[in-house]
């Protein structure tokens, strides 16, 4: 079966592949949990939230305190991920009766605000200069296994809450607000509390995914973690793989990722204006992602194989 | 009393500004529904423009404003002609991330030209301060804001007054009516988009005085642009005017009660909490003037 095979291949990875590779795999994994959580807000209740960048930085530096009190560190992980969550609840009341561009900017601004707290709170947050992280007493290869395997583990998590929700009611009622949200009020779907529940789905795993990327680079700062391009990039990847999918998200990042790894390392100076490129060109050829063109195409192709192989 | 009118004029001084970045940003969100993320860069490359006058050819900034606002007017045109027009009817998600794209590029265009390093215009021959009452006033601000204020009553004017202006407005206020009457909504996009660009860049020209320019710098005047258009109320001239005004005095008064490392958190929060519960602004309402 195609799963197994793919989950083998997951597993196998960080014991034949050298570091580098492992280390590009991890950031597949969480731009996988970003993209998927996003999923839950953009993809499936149509609110374009940019406030991905709030809860993974909130996630981070939940966790980078958690640990600098000597809390166990994967305790630490769902503390940042519960925090997140609870976070998301509370901001969702405040901004989930705004609808498009002024909800765009709100969840915006928000992770812009919190990145301005966390840089003028000095006690706390170390400010400008940043936090340390403890480092683990294992070896490099070690290190970057046990990373790998979290960060997976954690993709895993969210797609599996993903699909949960894809089968449930939640899943058909996000889809009908996102249609048009009067009328799923009136055919009797609880939108406020629906809205409410997608937007803490979609913070809680980002949140967990900050505590486990600050863990694992053992240094952060407010302009790292609270970074606007983490809010974009998790959006692009879902429209690149086809927003509203279950899998459109993973496979976006898993895209995106190895262009942007391409791109990096050929051409440093102006790899920001390719992303720029590559983005404008997405908008323009791939209006509904590469699943819905991946379909068209095979479905064509199998027609036109089926056709030749007819006889005359 | 003195601190008090010294803040004051501080603020209005800068508010001048804000409403001159706002008003273009607030006329291409009202008008075409795009939320111009290039904004900033508009106004960075403005800035760059009233810069390199100066340095190689002398030209004061404030001749600059026209020299600037000619060359974005011609960018923003030919690129809403060319890509954004393809995108005015998708949702927002579509058109913001498109602009963050097209924002990239521009950005990145003008690292790799301009490199990263601070410029700062010194004029030759300054205005000097004036001294009133206490309150000091540095006159090339001033006048810097006096010209911004003129620059959007001049837009303003514009609106009102002539064929151009009332079509965009009519688009503004029902796209299919204005299309039922005659007008040439693709070309007024254009025309609308490009005046945003002139807007930006006249603003940038100015700034280019003030404020040491770098295309660092873009999305520091796009967070303003954005604030400034909630505050004072999306889509009117008059919105943009209130707003910058009132973000200018809001921010010199938080410098001073809490400190100027935080002026930065006072308006994005101010921001939050207007979208919270107005988020139609001070002045905002339908309609366009």
């Amino acid at each position: 079966m195609a799963v197994a095979t793919l989950a083998a291949v997951v597993v196998a990875l960080p014991f034949v592949a050298g570091n580098y590779l492992i280390r590009l795999a991890s950031f597949a994994m969480m731009y996988s949990v970003l993209a998927l959580s996003w999923n839950f807000i953009g993809g499936l209740a149509g609110y374009p939230s940019f406030a991905t960048a709030a809860f993974f930085g909130l996630g981070a530096y939940a966790g980078a305190i958690a640990q600098g009190h000597d809390v166990p560190i994967v305790l630490a992980w769902l503390a940042a991920g519960a925090l997140a969550a609870i976070f998301a609840g509370g901001l969702g009341l405040a901004l989930l009766h705004l609808r498009g561009h002024y909800f765009a900017i709100a969840s915006l601004v928000v992770g812009e605000v919190l990145r301005e707290i966390a840089n003028t709170s000095t006690q706390l947050t170390g400010g400008g200069m940043g936090l340390n992280l403890p480092i683990l007493r294992l070896g490099v290869t070690a290190q970057a296994r046990l990373f790998y395997f979290v960060l997976a583990g954690l993709a895993a998590l969210t797609l599996a809450a993903s699909l949960l929700v894809d089968r449930h009611r939640l899943g058909v009622g996000l889809r009908a607000i996102q249609q048009n949200e009067d009328a799923a009020s009136m055919v009797g779907i609880d939108a406020t509390r629906y809205k409410t529940i997608a937007f803490v789905l979609s913070a809680a795993f980002v949140g967990a995914a900050g505590a486990a990327y600050a863990s694992w680079v053992n240094y952060i700062e407010p302009a790292d973690v609270f970074d606007v391009l983490l809010s974009v990039k998790p959006i692009v990847m879902v429209l690149l793989g086809g927003a509203g999918t279950m899998l459109g998200p993973v496979v976006g990042a898993m895209v995106f990722l190895a262009l942007e790894e391409l791109v990096w390392r050929n051409f440093l100076t102006i790899h920001a204006g390719l992303l720029g490129l590559i983005i404008v060109a997405l908008i323009f050829f791939l209006p509904r992602g590469l699943l819905a063109l991946d379909v068209r195409l095979l479905a064509l192709n199998v027609r036109r194989r089926f056709a030749r192989g007819r006889p005359a | 009393m003195t601190l008090f009118l010294q803040v004051l004029a501080n603020g209005l001084v800068l508010g001048g500004l804000y409403a001159c970045i706002a008003a273009g940003f607030s006329l291409v969100w009202g008008v075409l529904n795009v939320i111009n993320i290039l904004h900033g860069s508009f106004i960075v490359l403005g800035a760059y423009v009233a810069y390199f006058a100066y340095v190689a050819l002398g030209i004061h900034p404030f001749v600059s404003v026209v020299l600037a606002g000619g060359v974005l007017f011609v960018l923003g045109y030919l690129l809403q002609t060319g890509v954004i027009n393809r995108v005015v009817g998708a949702p927002v998600l579509t058109t913001l991330i498109l602009t963050f794209g097209l924002d990239l590029l521009l950005n990145n265009a003008m690292l790799v030209a301009f490199k990263a390093d601070y410029r700062k215009i010194n004029l030759a021959n300054p205005l000097g301060v004036v001294d009133l009452g206490g309150v000091f006033l540095p006159l090339d601000r001033v006048a810097a804001m006096a010209l911004a204020l003129l620059l959007t009553g001049g837009l303003y004017w514009l609106l009102n007054a002539s064929r151009v202006g009332r079509a965009i407005v009519a688009v503004r206020m029902d796209r299919e009516a204005a299309l039922l009457m005659g007008v040439d909504v693709p070309r007024i996009y254009a025309v609308t988009f490009g005046l945003g660009a002139v807007m930006a860049g006249a603003a940038g020209s100015l700034l280019a005085l003030i404020f040491p320019i770098s295309p660092l710098a873009g999305t520091l005047y796009l967070g303003k642009a954005f604030v400034v258009c909630v505050l004072g109320g999306l889509g009117s001239v008059t919105g943009a005017i209130v707003g910058g005004l009132a973000l200018g005095v809001v921010e010199s008064f938080s410098a001073l009660v809490f400190g100027p490392e935080h002026a930065l958190t006072v308006s994005f929060a101010l921001l939050v909490m207007l979208l919270v519960v107005r988020p139609t602004g001070i002045v905002g309402r339908r309609g366009y003037e």
